[in-house]
């Protein structure tokens, strides 16, 4: 596979270049929006604030959104590259192993027989613990037998739960029509209206997934090779694949307890990524990283300029998918790859 | 392995082996279709018989009996079967082709698009009728197809760039139902969103004649790619090899696969599971012969969705709810069955 950055030099500068755009779009989510904001105003905002409705809505609105964007974009980009080298399968996206059919199943069923009492940091736990849950029978299934945990049995179990899972979101959504509008702001991911507290709340298990995902990069490229081979040089492949979907627990299922299910960022960024860089996990990660945080912050940024005119408010996904198939098909399309 | 007969005749001159397992277990499956058609046509809000079932068939029923079987409800069941059996196939081929377990009649856009079709229809068409979305359905599926495959053509459509392209394009799909959701009234969304599950409500005579000529054409077409199907499995040098025009081949699967998904698609909405899902269900019973993988896949999604409709207007009453939510809900357990049952080998 022949990528487009080959030698290290290039692929550190485009890595700090990437971190100066992420930056620079961080900056711009804060500024622009409906109302535009100068750098002194948000600088203000945190050095002397007065209180007054433009450093309200930076502090309270846009950072909180800006931060979210970032955190989950890239969350959900390492998780993507994570799955895709664990199941070695391209099409794997973090929501194979049921995080986001189990976090919704999850939300809907709380939602269905408690009524909405409760505040959202608290449907965020729900989420959470649906999608942890489901992951983790995910894996006991795709575990069990001979062999362990393979790519197919994984991918096959993975599809099987998620599809059960949708099946008694549906069923709820369907037989309380109450349920149906409570819950549609939950199935829609969006990076709107969240708090900085839900933020904090969430952010030390993405921590902790990023960290161990950065930690486990030797050993992912030695998984890529096959199970035999991997353990032909010592690895303890079960105890990699066991940290690995716990790291992708974590971070997906942190993920969609804040945003909801946002597809496309998990199988779309890895594969830009791979384009550059190619299939060194070393660099892969701290590329998904990046570049997965300014994609969701630029699709945020593009749904509020682009849609917010028009009077909609409309979850980012919408937005990723636009970006996706404006930039993403002309990447695939021209390269000569298998 | 497998118990196999050899069939070899004098004249004609012909010889073919037989796979008795996988024919065996065909022939239940077919048998339980059969079990579960009769049942279904039963079941429901108004109990009948089973021999009244079959009086009615035969016309020697009562008049409400036949009335309630012949014009509600065999139409149901048997639009039921067609859609299930058109999806599994679809799947089936699109998995091979693909070579991708995770491929399904979604990944190319057919039902991404078709749902967005029938979306927009729901939410701009004011005064035009009903009768027009599974047309309308139809055409977004095979155009939304058409476009992946052409955007995935560069010399050729290699499996992985039509599985990348497939999965913006429907992803941008998705997103264009979602806008389209979020712009419409509230009334019209919870109407979107059944017809987005799947459901073979109020099916009548007239849905059936729509969809049989798709159903009949295509799995007929279906039978006379088996031994390409099984041929391309081999990858694509071996295919070449053994002098199969790949890209023709590949072109001709494409439009089976969406004509199929995209039919079933416009007549009953969104049916999850089956297209990803039946295939799998069935090679772990016949195994990956297609000869016996395709009738084995048409059968089990044909069953699957008759299962998930009774349940959907028997388990809930007064509701009669679609039965997209519960195909999952029955073939799940069973495929983690079989999947554990078969987890000593890969």
């Amino acid at each position: 596979m022949n990528v487009i950055l080959s030698s290290r030099l290039q692929k550190t500068t485009v890595l700090i270049i990437g971190l100066v755009v992420l930056a620079v779009v961080m900056v711009a989510s804060i500024l622009i929006g409906i109302n535009r904001y100068s750098l002194a105003t948000a600088v203000e905002a945190y050095t002397q604030f007065s209180g007054s409705e433009e450093h309200l809505i930076i502090t309270s609105s846009r950072m909180p959104r800006t931060l979210t964007a970032v955190a989950v974009g890239s969350s959900l980009a390492v998780a993507g590259v994570l799955l895709q080298a664990l199941t070695r399968n391209p099409l794997a996206s973090p929501s194979l192993i049921g995080v986001n059919a189990g976090a919704a199943a999850a939300i809907v069923t709380t939602i269905a027989v408690f009524g909405s009492q409760f505040p959202m940091s608290q449907m965020m736990w729900a989420g959470f613990i649906g999608a942890g849950v489901t992951a983790l029978l995910v894996y006991g299934l795709a575990s069990a037998g001979r062999g362990g945990m393979t790519p197919i049995k994984l991918t096959l179990s993975g599809a099987a739960v998620a599809a059960f899972a949708s099946s008694v979101t549906s069923l709820f959504m369907l037989l309380q029509e109450k349920t149906m509008t409570e819950a549609f702001y939950w199935l829609v991911g969006s990076v709107e209206g969240r708090q900085l507290d839900h933020f904090f709340m969430i952010v030390p298990y993405l921590l902790v997934g990023w960290l161990g995902a950065m930690l486990l990069t030797g050993s992912l490229n030695l998984m890529v090779l096959g199970d035999d081979v991997a353990t032909g040089l010592g690895q303890k492949i079960i105890l990699v694949k066991a940290t690995a979907i716990l790291i992708v627990v974590l971070l997906a299922g942190g993920s969609v307890a804040l945003a909801g299910p946002i597809a496309f960022v998990g199988i779309i960024i890895p594969h830009l990524c791979r384009f550059l860089v190619g299939l060194d996990h070393r660099w892969l990660i701290p590329y998904s990283i990046v570049f997965g945080g300014a994609f969701l912050v630029c699709a945020d940024l593009l749904s509020r300029l682009v849609l917010m005119p028009m009077r909609l408010e409309v979850p980012v996904g919408v937005a990723t998918a636009m970006i996706g198939v404006a930039f993403i098909i002309p990447l695939v399309r021209g390269r000569a790859y298998a | 392995m497998h118990r196999h007969v050899v069939i070899r005749t004098k004249k004609p001159a012909l010889s073919f082996h037989v796979n008795k397992r996988a024919l065996g277990i065909n022939f239940i499956l077919f048998l339980l279709l059969s079990v579960v058609i009769v049942l279904s046509i039963g079941l429901g809000s108004l109990h009948i018989p089973v021999w009244e079932v079959i009086k009615a068939f035969v016309g020697a029923g009562s008049d409400q009996n036949e009335l309630i079987v012949l014009d509600w409800r065999l139409p149901r069941v048997v639009v039921s079967v067609m859609v299930g059996a058109s999806l599994a196939v679809s799947g089936a081929i699109l998995q091979s082709l693909v070579r991708n377990p995770l491929a399904s009649p979604d990944l190319i856009g057919t039902t991404a698009g078709a749902t967005a079709a029938a979306v927009a229809f729901i939410t701009f068409a004011k005064d035009v009728s009903v009768q027009w979305m599974p047309l309308v359905a139809l055409i977004g599926g095979l155009l939304t197809a058409t476009l992946t495959y052409l955007t995935a053509w560069k010399e050729g459509v290699s499996p992985f760039r039509l599985a990348l392209v497939g999965v913006c394009i429907s992803a941008g799909m998705g997103a264009l139902t979602i806008f389209f959701l979020v712009i419409t009234q509230t009334h019209k969304a919870s109407n979107a969103l059944g017809w987005m599950t799947g459901t073979v409500y109020g099916m009548s005579w007239v849905n059936v004649m729509t969809l049989l000529p798709w159903t009949v054409l295509f799995l007929g077409a279906t039978i006379f790619q088996i031994r390409y199907l099984n041929a391309q499995e081999l990858g694509d040098d071996i295919a070449k090899g053994i002098g199969v025009a790949i890209d023709k081949k590949r072109l001709l699967l494409i439009a089976i696969s969406v004509a199929l998904a995209g039919a079933a698609v416009g007549v009953a909405g969104g049916i999850s599971f089956i297209g990803l899902m039946a295939p799998h269900i069935a090679r772990r019973l016949v195994g990956s012969a297609y000869g016996y993988l395709l009738p084995a896949s048409a059968i089990l999604g044909g069953m699957l969705v008759v299962l998930a409709d009774l349940i959907g207007r028997t388990v809930f009453l007064p509701h009669d709810l679609p039965a997209g939510i519960f195909t999952a809900a029955i073939g799940a357990p069973f495929f983690v069955y079989l999947l554990y049952k078969t987890r000593n080998h890969q």
